[in-house]
């Protein structure tokens, strides 16, 4: 989760209000239906803003946080309106020496970057027959007039004679493009900054790498900061100064930055540059860079491991209780994750607008469809063959026949797409050359959540001082009073729920259709073996270990022949340690 | 003659697949196609596939009825059987491929290879071939057994291992690189021992000596089961640790049933091969394991024929509710093996003998192990 979201979501919201009011204000006959409805919605937002943090915050900070806001929003337009409006007039009608004064003005407000942008290129006009600024784009019919803050609203559309060019001087350009580049280095979004020194660094300007000279004085943002350096030193690096040259070398090693890795390269090779002290140096920068990268690489491999052993946990997990602590085979343990899937999939078609809602709900409710059929299966079928495990892995097979054809009848053979929300998909650029997807993440530390909390009822609750007293000495425990019919139905519901929990994480990073069981059955079934029968943490660390494994085979394998080598390395494994990892002690461990 | 009057289902099984043997392949040679008693070409090889799944389902019997190892990897076998016979078809199209090659398979040539890779030399020697139709699933199942029995791993880990097997040996023969055809397989065969492979003659033919296999293949497994070597097989189902503590060595037995269960599996997988004119590798896929499973269950296990009955039924059941509702096949078979194991725990033959045998007196009097 990025730590900035919810302040650069605010920040995106209000400067919206911003831009919605005084185009309300300044513009009375024509806008009096429009302004309203962009203030609604801009109202809608913050209520969309107030469910999406629902969530994270308390209840009452929801409606706190975007009603302030908004009263922030309002109070800080009514004081600056005025200036603002007189500067637009200014623009609009004065002579060259007042437009001058009105963009100097201008550019010191957040809100006309788009208006003097367009005034840049020659889009900005002046309404004629409503005395007031526009973006005019081409149109069929002559020009397409659009509000000048947000360049969007399509106003009108008119003939080219209604409306008139503003003049331009060179003087007046150059007065301009300052104001621009101020303003958007200047701007309150750590965002736009980043992007505007991007832009700068790019187009290697010099009087806007003077900009950027300036801003590094006041600049306080990390991130911006080191992109401004980094523009600098790239700069420093194509000049002639050769101290300057070595030193941006210097500095540039330590940076993860892919210009900078490019152009060190470009200066590594032999024939590119007459400086042979350069070349030494940007060789080894280059070398310094690349061991970097390498480790770079074997961080992701090992996070990729770790997100593909969260879903073989996930997996698995539910299927530790089941079979771990009852002994029970179910068969049908990836129908029931494929089940939760499918639970994600019908709660965002019920809540189509609002699909991080839906996907934390589905959480409980995959839970509670996935236990209640898991407490069928048990109730039903599993009970009359308790003792005897191979009839009930027949049986429960069975029943994973049933329910994927069920699946197939209900939703279709094909498979369903289940939509990630937007905090959940992109990724974590960490720098230039390493990013980890949110979704794998996030899967992470859900994976983590529902094993500390099965571990926590197991441990704290009476379920699960049940539940282990069953699964030690059952007779023992129906003496001291224990239903352990009972128990053995909650037991596998517990099972069968965070199977279908597991499912709703599965449904962000595969497939959901009928067949989304089959290819986790056996998987998750070698990773219980392989952590050891009845032990949760064997199969933690068995996932882990195993996603790792096979993560880091596949560059030398093949993704294909890296899973072929684990199970084969599983086989052997059993074969050796028949009790897993962590096997049982004790009494327990006689089957 | 003696084994007769003692079961007269094994009798009439016997006397079934005698006729269906030799009367099919008869009918379809001597009877005009328009006659009322032929048989179409299409019949014969659907009988002839169904009598190949009986052979499988018979392999699986032995080990699962007789030894108590639910294998849930006999497809496996059965498909590496398969592999041997159609790498025999393969090498016998010869330059009749599509690009003409006389050294080398289409699908090798396709993928740019060079030279034959190694392992498929010899193939084009039909007693070869027969020999690895048996040695190949013979030697991965005494590699596998060997590791598994000797280590003790029992019950529901080596189901869930053997699963692991075909599994793995599934994702094995999907890639290319394995030069086995890949995803295709192994198919567009022309002759086999010289004959036109599509002809009548080598259908029926087929059909006949899958009849006489699986005839031959009863009878020596039933041999096997009332020999010295059967019993012990069957002690160690009902009681390993005792059998193991009277001093037998229960891994070697155990891993000489899975080795000849195995290698009728591939026998199996061989004879299917030419009937059905493909070999791929969804032959591997864990269902496929888990359905010869059913058939066995379904006629009812440790007793021989009643895998044979129940392949036969299930199969045909599949061939007219795929034809008819392809939607309720897979209702009607996880139906199967719930209500088998649920109500009738010793299948169809143990409806019609409801009779109380010494086992369920002794499962009544010591109760379920736990």
């Amino acid at each position: 989760m990025n730590p900035n979201y919810l302040e650069n979501r605010l920040k995106t919201l209000f400067s919206q209000a911003l831009s919605a009011a005084p185009a309300a204000k300044l513009m009375p006959p024509l806008t009096m239906g429009l302004a309203p409805r962009r203030l609604m919605g801009v109202f809608q937002r913050f209520t969309a803003l107030g469910y999406a943090m629902r969530s994270r915050l308390p209840k009452t900070a929801c409606y706190a946080v975007p009603t302030l806001a908004l009263l922030f929003a309002v109070t800080a337009q009514a004081q600056t309106a005025d200036a603002f409006s007189q500067a637009l007039e200014q623009l609009r009608v004065g002579n060259m020496s007042e437009r001058e004064q009105a963009i100097v003005q201008l550019g010191e407000d957040g809100r006309s970057l788009k208006l003097l942008r367009a005034l840049r290129d020659g889009q900005l006009m002046d309404w004629k027959t409503e005395s007031r600024l526009v973006i005019a784009v081409d149109s069929v019919k002559g020009y397409a007039l659009r509000d000048p803050f947000d360049g969007k609203a399509v106003l009108a559309e008119v003939d080219k004679d209604a409306v008139g060019k503003l003049n331009m001087t060179n003087k007046l350009r150059g007065v301009l493009s300052k104001a621009i580049g101020g303003l958007q280095l200047n701007a309150e979004s750590a965002d736009v900054r980043l992007e505007a020194v991007k832009a700068i660094a790019k187009a290697a300007d010099d009087n806007a790498l003077q900009l950027l000279r300036k801003r590094l004085e006041r600049e306080n943002d990390a991130a911006v900061l080191a992109a401004i350096q980094e523009a600098l030193w790239l700069r420093d690096l194509n000049g002639d100064d050769k101290p300057a040259r070595l030193a941006a070398i210097q500095a540039l090693k330590t940076r993860n930055s892919q210009d900078a890795y490019n152009r060190l390269r470009q200066l590594a090779e032999a024939d590119a540059e007459a400086d042979s002290e350069v070349t030494e140096q940007a060789k080894a920068a280059v070398k310094k860079i690349e061991s970097r990268l390498q480790n770079y690489a074997a961080i992701e491999t090992v996070f990729f491991g770790l997100s593909l052993g969260a879903v073989l946990v996930l997996a698995a997990i539910g299927l530790a209780i089941t079979f771990g602590v009852m002994g029970i085979i179910n068969m049908a343990h990836g129908e029931l994750m494929m089940l939760g899937a499918y639970t994600t999939y019908v709660m965002q078609q019920l809540l189509p607008n609002y699909l991080g809602t839906a996907l934390i709900l589905s959480i409980p409710m995959a839970f509670l469809v996935a236990a209640l059929v898991g407490i069928g299966i048990e109730r039903g079928i599993i009970r009359f063959l308790y003792g005897r495990p191979l009839e009930t892995l027949l049986a429960t097979f069975g029943v994973s026949l049933f329910l994927q054809q069920a699946v197939r009848s209900i939703f279709s053979p094909l498979n369903r797409s289940v939509s990630t929300p937007d905090w959940m998909s992109g990724s974590w650029q960490i720098n230039d050359f390493l990013s980890l997807t949110w979704n794998r993440f996030y899967i992470l530390i859900f994976c983590l959540l529902v094993f500390t909390a099965l571990l926590q009822i197991l441990k704290r609750t009476k379920l699960g001082l049940e539940v282990r007293a069953v699964a030690q000495n059952r007779g023992m425990a129906r003496a001291m009073g224990i239903p352990t019919s009972r128990v053995d139905a909650m037991t596998f519901g517990l099972g069968s729920g965070i199977a279908g929990v597991a499912g709703v994480a599965l449904s962000q990073i595969t497939n959901v259709g009928p067949n989304l069981g089959q290819a986790y059955i056996v998987d998750s079934f070698m990773v219980v073996v392989f952590g050891g029968v009845g032990n949760l943490f064997g199969t933690l660390v068995a996932g882990f270990s195993l996603g790792i494994a096979n993560k880091v085979l596949e560059p030398y394998a093949g993704a294909v022949l890296a899973k072929i080598l684990v199970l084969v390395f599983i086989i052997l494994f059993i074969q050796k340690k028949p009790r897993g990892l962590f096997p049982q002690k004790g009494r327990a461990a006689d089957g | 003659m003696n084994l007769f009057k003692q079961d007269k289902t094994y009798g009439s099984v016997m006397s079934a697949l005698a006729a269906v043997t030799l009367l099919i392949p008869l009918c379809n040679l001597i009877f005009p196609e328009d006659s009322a008693l032929h048989f179409s070409a299409y019949s014969v090889s659907l009988i002839g596939k169904y009598l190949c799944f009986a052979l499988l389902g018979l392999s699986l019997d032995m080990v699962w009825g007789y030894a108590g190892i639910l294998v849930l990897g006999q497809g496996a076998f059965f498909a590496l059987g398969g592999y041997a016979m159609g790498m025999y078809l393969m090498r016998q199209i010869g330059t009749r491929g599509v690009y003409g090659n006389a050294e080398l398979p289409d699908f090798m040539v396709f993928l740019n290879w060079t030279e034959l890779p190694w392992y498929w030399h010899g193939f084009g020697n039909f007693g070869f071939a027969m020999l690895m139709v048996l040695l190949a699933p013979g030697l991965l199942a005494f590699v596998f057994g060997w590791l598994a029995f000797r280590s003790r791993v029992t019950g529901v880990y080596l189901s869930i291992i053997t699963q692991a097997l075909t599994y793995a040996l599934l994702l094995a023969f999907f890639r290319n690189e394995m030069g086995f055809g890949g995803n295709n397989g192994l198919t567009d065969f022309k002759d086999i021992l010289g004959f036109n492979i599509q002809s009548d003659g080598v259908r029926t033919t087929l059909l006949f000596c899958t009849g006489l296999s699986l005839i031959g293949a009863l009878l020596l497994c039933r041999w096997i089961v009332n020999s010295k070597l059967g019993r012990v097989v069957t002690a160690i189902r009902d009681q390993e640790s005792r059998v193991r503590f009277l001093g037998y060595r229960v891994e070697l037995f155990k891993l000489w049933v899975f080795v000849f269960a195995a290698m009728l599996a591939g026998l199996a997988g061989a004879l299917y091969v030419p009937q059905v004119g493909i070999i791929n590798p969804s032959e591997f896929s864990p269902l496929n394991s888990l359905e010869i499973v059913i058939w066995v269950a379904v006629g009812g296990r440790g007793t021989l024929y009643g895998a044979i009955i129940g392949a036969v039924l299930v199969n045909y059941a599949k061939t007219v509710l795929t034809g008819l509702m392809p939607d309720a096949w897979l209702f009607c078979l996880g139906g199967a093996f719930i209500l088998v194991t649920l109500l009738l725990p010793d299948g169809i033959v143990g409806l019609l003998h409801r009779r109380i045998k010494p086992k369920d007196i002794e499962e009544a009097l010591l109760g379920e192990p736990t």
